[in-house]
């Protein structure tokens, strides 16, 4: 499904992606861990296609296409989704508003009419069960003075109405408390099929006890750098980086 | 010859038209030597620091159309607001039009200045209220020179009108430029309500320059809405000139939805007489090419405990420009005054200017007066998440803006009114969705 090859990107001059591989299928979960500044959010961004990195050589394809040369808007109409790290508040634009301009303007790309609002009413009542949002909760501003564990609930239950292919949690799990935590890792698991694949960018174990990974990557310096399965994400959380760090130097 | 001589001796023929015998004569004929001692206002003035009307003065305007022109319904339906019950008063080049007006003389009125200028029946609200508030500058004596035509609107004590009063001006370009001035009255008794919608319209692209004037006394316990909507041909200039008394406990919200037009002045001045009075000034603009908006508000806080809200919003492209100048004045004895104004701007060009100046004046010691002012662009991080989620850049940018305005939009009180205007944002940001916000 997803395909990057010798990925380098860079921000301001500065280079953050320096040669990175992945390739994910359809039906995985890939688990991406790395420490602070490795650059995973970085790569997030580049995949849904943020355009402030520089990309100097690499290609990304998803199902054989070319991302590099697709707007924002057309990688999410080719079933890219991202998870953001910090989802941004838009005044004015209700929940309910926003996911229906996004899912009628999807299928707009499409050549489909708009949904008819029966249906959607009954997709928003479904999804927001799942993610056990209270319906009072979408008529709110986008995000406007959200708890951080509303945002990231807001974020799956938006992943939820759109159904990507290839889903990008970038630390979702970060702000989240115990109980908000199961329930977003059990919206993605309903989510999950062996038409999609899941990409976790977290720097906990703990999430990943729910949402239980087919790979996990270090993500050191702008290279993955070891992939193992489940167990390495908690020989990370036992045994922090540095190991990782001095294997790397022998 | 300069429209100012032009316009001076335009003034013998329109004595010939008119009752030189009554005492609104004589505020005509005042106001007539004041406008001849001012002149038109220049940018040595403070007030019109950042407009200048010269470009606009230059125009060889026809100061009253010669002959009476008639429209189609069908060429012009679509600029009222016609999916409602409404009054209308329609003026055509200046003049009435009775066949594309409803008015009525019902329970209250809503007819024609001429006419209630010359019948007794109306002589005692006239000479109670005509020219009571109006300012003595350069373009208010103007237009009190030469007041005659516009709306007459008085609605006796506890009576709530139903149906929005539209009045709308067309102009239909039969003359190579048009001037026009027309002159409102609305007085609303105690507890009366009513709602008013006002609009300009130029038919052609023949040049416009409306210099327009509305008196608006609020009895205590009145309410009054007014909404201005301002989108009119790029060679149409219009100042507009609005002054509103208000007495305890009425409520008076005008908002102002500026989108076309080549210079749109709007002079919107509140004087709150009473106490618990609630004055609200709200105003979305959103301007491109050369266009420029000068919104010039006052509220003059005069007793105690009273509110004014002010929220502006701006949305500025190409080498459009605009200026926001709020003055709120606080009397020594209005204590307890709430005072509360915003201006929010953004610039979608290198190119566009605002000017924000606001000023407060304060002589009481107890109250609560603040003010925000933003110039800003959009956000860039909205927008990518907005993509991120399927939403093209150019339908993202116009959600985000429809966003921006809906504190302003919201509050419209007549559905049909805030559909139009998102009708109307749509069109001009060029996006087909119909974002009910």
């Amino acid at each position: 499904m997803l395909k990057i090859e010798n990925l380098q990107a860079s921000i301001d001059n500065k280079l953050i992606l320096k040669g990175l591989n992945l390739e994910v299928k359809a039906g995985e979960v890939h688990a991406i861990m790395g420490p602070n500044g490795a650059g995973k959010s970085t790569l997030a961004n580049i995949i849904a296609g943020k355009d402030d990195y520089e990309i100097s050589t690499g290609n990304i394809e998803l199902n054989g296409e070319d991302l590099n040369e697709l707007a924002p808007e057309e990688r999410a109409h080719n079933g890219v989704f991202l998870s953001f790290q910090y989802p941004v508040e838009i005044p004015g634009v209700s929940v309910t508003n926003f996911i229906k301009t996004a899912i009628n303007q999807t299928r707009k790309a499409k050549g489909l009419e708009d949904m008819p609002a029966k249906e959607m009413l009954k997709m928003i009542r479904e999804k927001s069960e799942l993610l056990e949002i209270d319906r009072k909760f979408l008529s709110r501003s986008l995000n406007e003075g959200f708890s951080g564990g509303e945002k990231k609930r807001n974020e799956i239950f938006q992943m939820a109405m759109l159904e990507p292919k290839l889903a990008i949690l970038d630390e979702t799990d970060s702000g989240l408390d115990i109980d908000a935590l199961r329930i977003v890792a059990n919206g993605v698991n309903k989510l999950k099929s062996k038409d999609n694949a899941v990409i976790v960018i977290t720097h906990y174990q703990r999430l990943l006890e729910y949402i239980v990974p087919d790979f996990v990557h270090v993500l050191y310096d702008g290279k993955i750098v070891k992939t193992g399965d489940a167990s390495l994400a908690l020989e990370l959380e036992a045994k922090g980086y540095d190991w990782i760090k001095e294997e790397l130097v022998q | 010859m300069e429209l100012k001589d032009k316009l001076l001796s335009s003034y013998v023929a329109f004595e010939n038209d008119i009752d030189t015998n009554s005492d609104i004569h004589e505020i005509r004929s005042e106001a007539f030597q004041n406008f001849e001692d001012l002149g038109f206002p220049t940018k040595k003035l403070e007030a019109w620091k950042y407009t200048s009307l010269n470009s606009v003065l230059k125009q060889d305007y026809s100061i009253f159309p010669n002959k009476e022109n008639s429209i189609q319904l069908a060429d012009v339906q679509k600029y009222f607001i016609d999916d409602i019950d409404t009054y209308k008063l329609v003026f055509i080049d200046g003049k009435y039009s009775s066949f594309l007006s409803e008015t009525t003389h019902d329970t209250f009125d809503v007819c024609l200045m001429s006419s209630a200028l010359a019948k007794p029946k109306y002589k005692a609200v006239i000479e109670n209220y005509f020219n009571k508030i109006a300012k003595k500058d350069n373009l208010t004596s103007l237009n009190t020179a030469f007041a005659n035509e516009g709306a007459y609107i008085y609605i006796p004590r506890n009576v709530e009108v139903e149906k929005p009063i539209q009045i709308i001006n067309f102009t239909t370009g039969s003359e190579a430029a048009t001037m026009l001035q027309p002159r409102n009255l609305i007085v609303v008794e105690q507890n009366a309500h009513v709602q008013i919608i006002e609009r300009h319209q130029s038919l052609t692209s023949n040049p416009v320059l409306t210099n327009a004037v509305t008196e608006v006394f609020a009895a205590k316990d009145s309410t009054v809405d007014i909404y201005k909507i301002q989108n009119d041909d790029k060679t149409a200039s219009l100042v507009d000139n609005s002054y509103i008394e208000q007495k305890s406990n009425s409520i008076v919200s005008v908002h102002t939805f500026s989108f076309g037009g080549n210079i749109t002045r709007n002079n919107l001045n509140f004087y709150q007489r009473g106490e618990h009075i609630d004055s609200i000034l709200k105003g979305i603009t959103i301007l491109e090419g050369k266009q420029h908006v000068d919104h010039h508000t006052l509220v003059h806080h005069i007793e105690p405990n009273c509110e004014s809200h002010q929220d502006y919003k701006g949305i500025y492209n190409e080498r459009s420009t605009g200026v926001f100048n709020g003055k709120v004045v606080v009397d020594k004895e209005a204590q307890k005054t709430n005072a509360y104004q915003k201006s929010n701007n953004v610039l979608l060009s290198d190119k566009a200017t605002i000017n924000a100046k606001p000023q407060l004046e304060i002589f009481a010691d107890d109250v609560k007066c603040s003010h925000g002012c933003t110039i800003g662009q959009l956000d860039d991080d909205a927008l990518f998440y907005m993509q991120q989620r399927g939403i093209p850049e150019k339908e993202g940018k116009a959600l985000l803006m429809f966003a921006f305005a809906n504190t302003v939009l919201e509050s419209v009180k007549i559905p049909e009114v805030k559909q139009r205007i998102a009708k109307i944002i749509a069109n001009k940001l060029n996006v087909k969705i119909g974002f009910d916000l």
